[in-house]
């Protein structure tokens, strides 16, 4: 590891202020997933350059469980996009608000 | 001295200087494509930034001597994970664009804008500028060099210290998958029962297609009466000769 470990956190710290960023601007369900993909791939970048930086293998299992869950994620969300948008085919989420009280 | 540092110096520069260009390639692809993520008003068009992003972010772990996440990293996110997104896209017909001009709260997307990036340049001026401890090395030295290799490794890992966490992983995509189809599953109902009704309201002699269902409730309970009031003749015997019965007479009360 030859690149410093600050570049990598640095990169991550970006790559996941982006999605937050997305995250918090776009108005598209989809499109807020994915800014989600994008924030969990920032928390890989960096458990991966700290497991390098300490010689633990830990850091590498903990991306493998990331991505487990981002596919189980991905696949429940999107059942419920599914369903919400079949019924009103122009949703934002700023129209979903049936729990509202 | 002296020529034995600067040699060991140059040395580490000679290693050094592709690893920065194919670090600097990586974090320019991945920033290119979370800023199409944001930016396009096209949600395919995102979803293509994201395949960009996650192909960079793949290079950051081939860089980081992690070969197997980097191949993992392309087959699920790239492989499964996109095209599900593109996938629902397509299926939904949502790739209109967005109207991002009308905000339900007003001023949300400055703040948005200023809170993270207070966030980020927090963090940024933390890390560059405090003294922080990582803790120690791992004893066991580098994935890399232990016998197997990184993969041999990573599942002793997940198979022994991280086996709790991976058998709830199973327990997790059993939800998942359950989740998956009864969300998908509720909405198949109504449109059953709409084309049962449609394909009823076609056919031409549906008064006596109505008339038959409610004779033959009738005369199943006639029949059940009657064996019943025969006496304990075996109630195998009575529910099978009922439902037989029942069907031969519907069908003579349709005949006539």
């Amino acid at each position: 590891m030859t690149v410093s470990l600050q570049w990598y956190i640095g990169l991550s710290v970006v790559l996941f202020g982006m999605g937050a960023l997305g995250l918090l601007i776009r108005r598209n369900v989809l499109v807020m997933y994915m800014c989600i993909e994008l924030m969990l791939n920032a928390a890989n970048i960096a458990f991966v350059a700290f497991a390098e930086k300490l010689n633990d293998i830990g850091g590498q299992a903990a991306v493998f469980f990331v991505l487990v869950v981002a596919a189980a994620e991905v696949v429940v969300g999107l059942g419920i996009v599914v369903a919400i948008f079949r019924r009103r085919p122009d949703a934002t989420v700023d129209d979903l608000h049936m729990m509202k009280g | 001295m002296t020529g034995f540092l600067a040699i060991h110096s140059s040395a580490i520069v000679a290693t050094t200087l592709p690893d920065a260009v194919v670090f600097a390639v990586a974090a320019l692809i991945i920033l290119a494509g979370a800023v199409g993520v944001i930016v396009e008003r096209n949600p395919v068009h995102s979803a293509l930034g994201l395949v960009i992003a996650l192909f960079g972010v793949a290079l950051i772990f081939l860089l980081l001597k992690d070969d197997f996440l980097a191949a993992v990293q392309i087959i699920v996110y790239a492989g499964a994970i996109v095209v599900l997104f593109l996938f629902v896209i397509m299926f939904l017909g949502v790739d209109k664009r967005e109207v991002i001009v009308r905000e339900s709260l007003r001023g949300q997307r400055p703040l948005a804008l200023a809170l993270v990036l207070l966030a980020a340049v927090g963090i940024l001026l933390l890390g560059a500028g405090a003294h922080y401890a990582l803790g120690a090395s791992s004893a066991t030295g580098a994935a890399t060099s232990q016998p197997g290799g990184e993969v041999a490794a990573l599942g002793r890992s997940v198979f022994t210290t991280y086996l709790l966490p991976f058998e709830a992983t199973a327990a997790l995509f059993i939800i998942a998958i359950l989740g998956a189809v009864v969300l998908t599953k509720g909405r198949g109902a109504p449109s059953e029962k709409r084309g049962e009704d449609g394909s009823a309201g076609d056919e031409p002699d549906d008064v006596s297609m109505s008339d038959g269902p409610g004779s033959s409730e009738d005369l199943e309970i006639g029949a059940g009466e009657q064996e019943g009031e025969n006496g304990s003749g075996g109630e195998v015997g009575g529910v099978s000769t009922s439902v037989v019965r029942a069907p031969s007479a519907t069908s003579q009360e349709v005949e006539e």
